[in-house]
């Protein structure tokens, strides 16, 4: 056991390093991004956070704005792992490993942006418990750092487990690990709640202070977060020669269709009883929507974010239009960004505006906050591609412990315990065929 | 060991450097030779490796030598000092001398850090008379000097609102008056500061318990705990938090020596503060220094257990009202027109 995981590791390590030319230059592209983040970041440490564009009438920028969105992106995972362990649904099945992993890249993700957005990053440790002062369970930020670090660890268990068990040629037992799914579907939606409940709960904040905040967080995440997971999973197939059934990309279109509109339909929801009603409550959404006082930075960003929703709405409704795959691209796309500037700036940077005491106050991200931003992505797509690297030949049988059994896809899916009477279509068998990349063919 | 390390290289995240940003490597050396590295680590173990890779770091951020941090990050003491409600009266007097000692390599200004406990029976309470506060803001000056403000660029605690005649509502209103005289044509003039809310959602927001509610009512911010997160800014009402965004630098002659722990004493970029009613004065029979730099008497302040003090009398026969009742945070900051 121990000399296999070991074994394992060397054998994922080893399946990273080699590659492609295009796979290194991809992980080049990813590697400037990096530095130059990592530049700015240790620019921003020098000078503290007068690098950002936050001021005290906006105090969370960028990184806060992003780190919402991931953490509604790591539905991405939980909208596969629903389908495939709840309902059975076993085209969904084989790719649902790739979900989770994406889930562990995007946690990462969210954990970097909270520790670039703190002004001591040399203290996060007062949040640990015992050696801290954890505010558990009155801080609602203490539930944050509870949950993600539980998803992240549940997920990242998961994926170990079953990519080690297919490694070793054996087959997952599902009572080791089922349970765990279930635990981390109903964690899933915890880490979007507690985030909402993060904003909601802030009476200074009348424009988070809305029950509607924590359906329309789940609505943008369960949205966007297949669509990024189209795109992923069509890459995954054409570059790494992962057998994806059309069926499990058709079944995360249907799931968008039906969450984007519930996206806007609760958008819409909110803007009417904030506006019809005239409250003086309502300054925040008219900011974001026309602007106050000749402050219309927010503007543009607003109106493209719905403009790009509702085109994805229409596209994957429609099958004259999704049948074409570029548009289908083009609206997983528009899906992924309509979402991340609705949730990310149009949800927190109008929290702020007015302000407490009436003052309107423009915000666009500084050009650290950019770097460090992307640079942040590059990470997290870095990650995503380096286990992808070790899990795909792992998942397709060809990387495995020397000596172990060889599982085909069929033994492999009865072992996630799914007997279904017409295992035998599962279209596995193209890793047979040559893959179309040399890279995953080592 | 590996924390010493990262005391040393981390110097950005909470480098207490006077300078940040803008100065040259001369400025390095001349740190380097101020703060000899065995002078912070005497206490705390194998201090020649510590020499070794302090050595290293020195020459790596010469080498990166674009900005004014020298290595005077968190030192370990600093690094791992606890929380405020764990430190022993030990702790303490090392503390405080410590920071003494810093200011004085810092700015040569001889100050004095004391932590002046909260009074028994004692629960402080302000109240501001509208009807004669004529906008001056000589209190927002004076605090900024009492409680070592930076100006540029400027913190300040206190926020004057020109208001609209006829209004209560914020959006009309305006901190960003200029006016040669004052009280200006139909506008009258609000200061806000922080409420020391009885029920304060800043508090419950903070993740580390970094502030809290003292005995006395007032709320405090450990400096030395606070992770910069701003939950409590996000979270508070009335705008009362203050973000140290830069280094905050204040001109030795404008330094108050006298000192609190939990008030006035300096911060450093990245921790937030906040209006604490001058408890290093206040809670030695003192008035807090926006009321004493008042000309016209709106300011008012006392021991709400007292029932013979005036602010007593005041919130008894006057009709006075709190910023936003309805968010349940019970000020202890009340308004009143005579
Ligand atoms: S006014 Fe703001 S900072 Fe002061 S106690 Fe109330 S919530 Fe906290
Ligand atoms: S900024 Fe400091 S005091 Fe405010 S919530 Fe964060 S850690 Fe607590």
């Amino acid at each position: 056991m121990i000399t296999a995981l070991f074994r394992f590791s060397i054998d994922s390590v080893r399946a990273m390093l080699r590659g492609s030319r295009a796979y290194y230059l991809w992980m080049a592209f990813l590697a400037c991004w990096i530095l130059l983040g990592a530049t700015a970041y240790w620019h921003q440490l020098q000078v503290g956070l007068s690098a950002t564009n936050m001021v005290d009438q906006i105090p969370w920028g960028a990184y806060i704005a992003n780190f919402t969105y991931l953490v509604g992106m790591a539905a991405a995972a939980v909208m596969l792992v629903i389908p495939a362990y709840v309902y059975d649904d076993h085209d969904l099945h084989g790719v649902v490993v790739l979900g989770e992993l994406l889930a562990v890249a995007v946690l990462v993700m969210c954990l970097m942006f909270v520790m670039v957005d703190v002004g001591r990053p040399d203290r996060l440790w007062h949040m640990m418990p015992v050696i801290g002062r954890f505010n558990w369970p009155v801080s609602m930020l203490s539930w944050d750092v509870i949950v993600l670090n539980g998803y992240l660890a549940l997920n990242a268990g998961i994926t170990s487990y079953l990519l080690f068990t297919k490694y070793r040629g054996q087959r997952p037992e599902r009572k080791k690990y089922v349970p765990f799914v279930f635990i981390a579907i109903g964690w899933a939606i915890s880490i979007h709640t507690v985030t909402a409940f993060l904003y909601s709960g802030m009476g200074a904040r009348p424009h988070w202070n809305a029950a509607i905040l924590a359906p329309r967080f789940l609505a943008g995440a369960f949205a966007a977060g297949p669509a990024l997971m189209i795109i992923a999973l069509s890459v995954i197939r054409d570059k790494m020669g992962f057998p994806v059934k059309p069926a499990a990309l058709n079944r995360l279109r249907q799931i968008i269709a039906v969450t984007m509109l519930i996206n806007l339909f609760f958008f819409f929801s909110e803007i009417f009883t904030e506006l019809y009603s005239f409250k003086h409550h309502a300054a925040s959404m008219r900011y974001m929507l026309f602007g106050l006082q000749g402050h219309t930075k927010l503007v543009p960003y607003i109106w493209s974010a719905v403009a790009l929703n509702v085109f994805a709405a229409i596209t994957f409704m429609t099958p004259r239009l999704y049948k074409h795959q570029k548009v289908l691209y083009a609206a997983c796309g528009a899906a992924v960004l309509g979402v991340w500037v609705e949730k990310g700036m149009g949800l927190v940077i109008p929290g702020f505006v007015p302000s407490p005491l009436g003052e309107i106050v423009d915000y666009t991200p500084s050009f650290t906050e950019f770097c460090v931003s992307a640079a942040v992505w590059a990470t997290g797509a870095f990650i995503y591609t380096l286990l992808l690297k070790a899990a795909v030949p792992i998942e397709l049988g060809k990387l495995r412990l020397a000596g172990a059994p060889t599982l085909s896809p069929e033994d492999y899916h009865q072992g996630h315990g799914h007997a279904h009477e017409g295992s035998e279509d599962h279209s596995h068998g193209s890793h047979e065929t040559p893959s179309p990349s040399p890279e995953a063919a080592e | 060991m590996a924390k010493d390390t990262e005391s040393v290289e981390s110097c950005g995240t909470g480098c207490g450097c006077a300078s940040a940003g803008h100065a040259s490597e001369g400025h390095h050396h001349a740190h380097v030779e101020e703060t000899p590295f065995e002078a912070r680590v005497d206490e705390h173990g194998t201090r020649r490796m510590f020499l070794k890779l302090a050595g290293a770091a020195v020459a790596a951020t010469a080498a990166v030598a674009a900005t004014g941090c020298g290595p005077n990050g968190p030192t370990a003491a600093e690094f791992l000092q606890q929380h405020y409600k764990k430190l022993t009266d030990e702790d303490k007097k090392k503390i405080f001398a410590r920071i003494e000692e810093d200011t004085k390599a810092r700015t040569g200004v001889t100050t004095r850090v004391n932590d002046p406990p909260p009074l028994d029976g004692v629960e402080y309470a302000y109240a501001l008379n509208l009807s004669v506060c004529n906008g001056n803001r000589r209190c927002v000056e004076a605090c900024a000097r009492e409680n070592n403000l930076p100006d540029d660029p400027e913190i300040r605690y206190i926020r004057v609102l020109e208001m609209e005649a006829g209004s209560l509502e914020f959006e009309e209103a305006t901190p960003y008056y200029a006016r040669e005289k004052l009280p200006a044509r139909d506008k009258w003039y609000m200061p806000v500061q922080c409420h020391q809310c009885d029920n304060p959602p800043c508090v419950r927001a903070c993740p580390v318990q970094a502030t809290w509610k003292e005995p006395d009512g007032i709320v405090v911010v450990d400096y030395s705990w606070c992770i910069g997160c701003r939950f409590c800014v996000v979270a508070c009402p009335y705008y009362a938090r203050r973000f140290n965004f830069f280094e905050p630098e204040i001109p030795p002659d404008r330094i108050n020596p006298n000192q609190g722990y939990l008030s006035n004493r300096p911060r450093h970029k990245g921790v937030v503060e906040k209006c604490t009613f001058c408890l290093h004065r206040t809670r030695k029979g003192r008035m807090p220094a926006c009321l004493e730099a008042c000309p016209t008497g709106a300011r008012k302040f006392g021991n709400l257990n007292d029932p013979d003090s005036e602010i007593r009398k005041i919130i008894e026969s006057k009709r006075v009202f709190v910023l936003k009742e309805d968010l349940a945070t019970l000020p202890r900051f009340y308004y009143f027109f005579s």
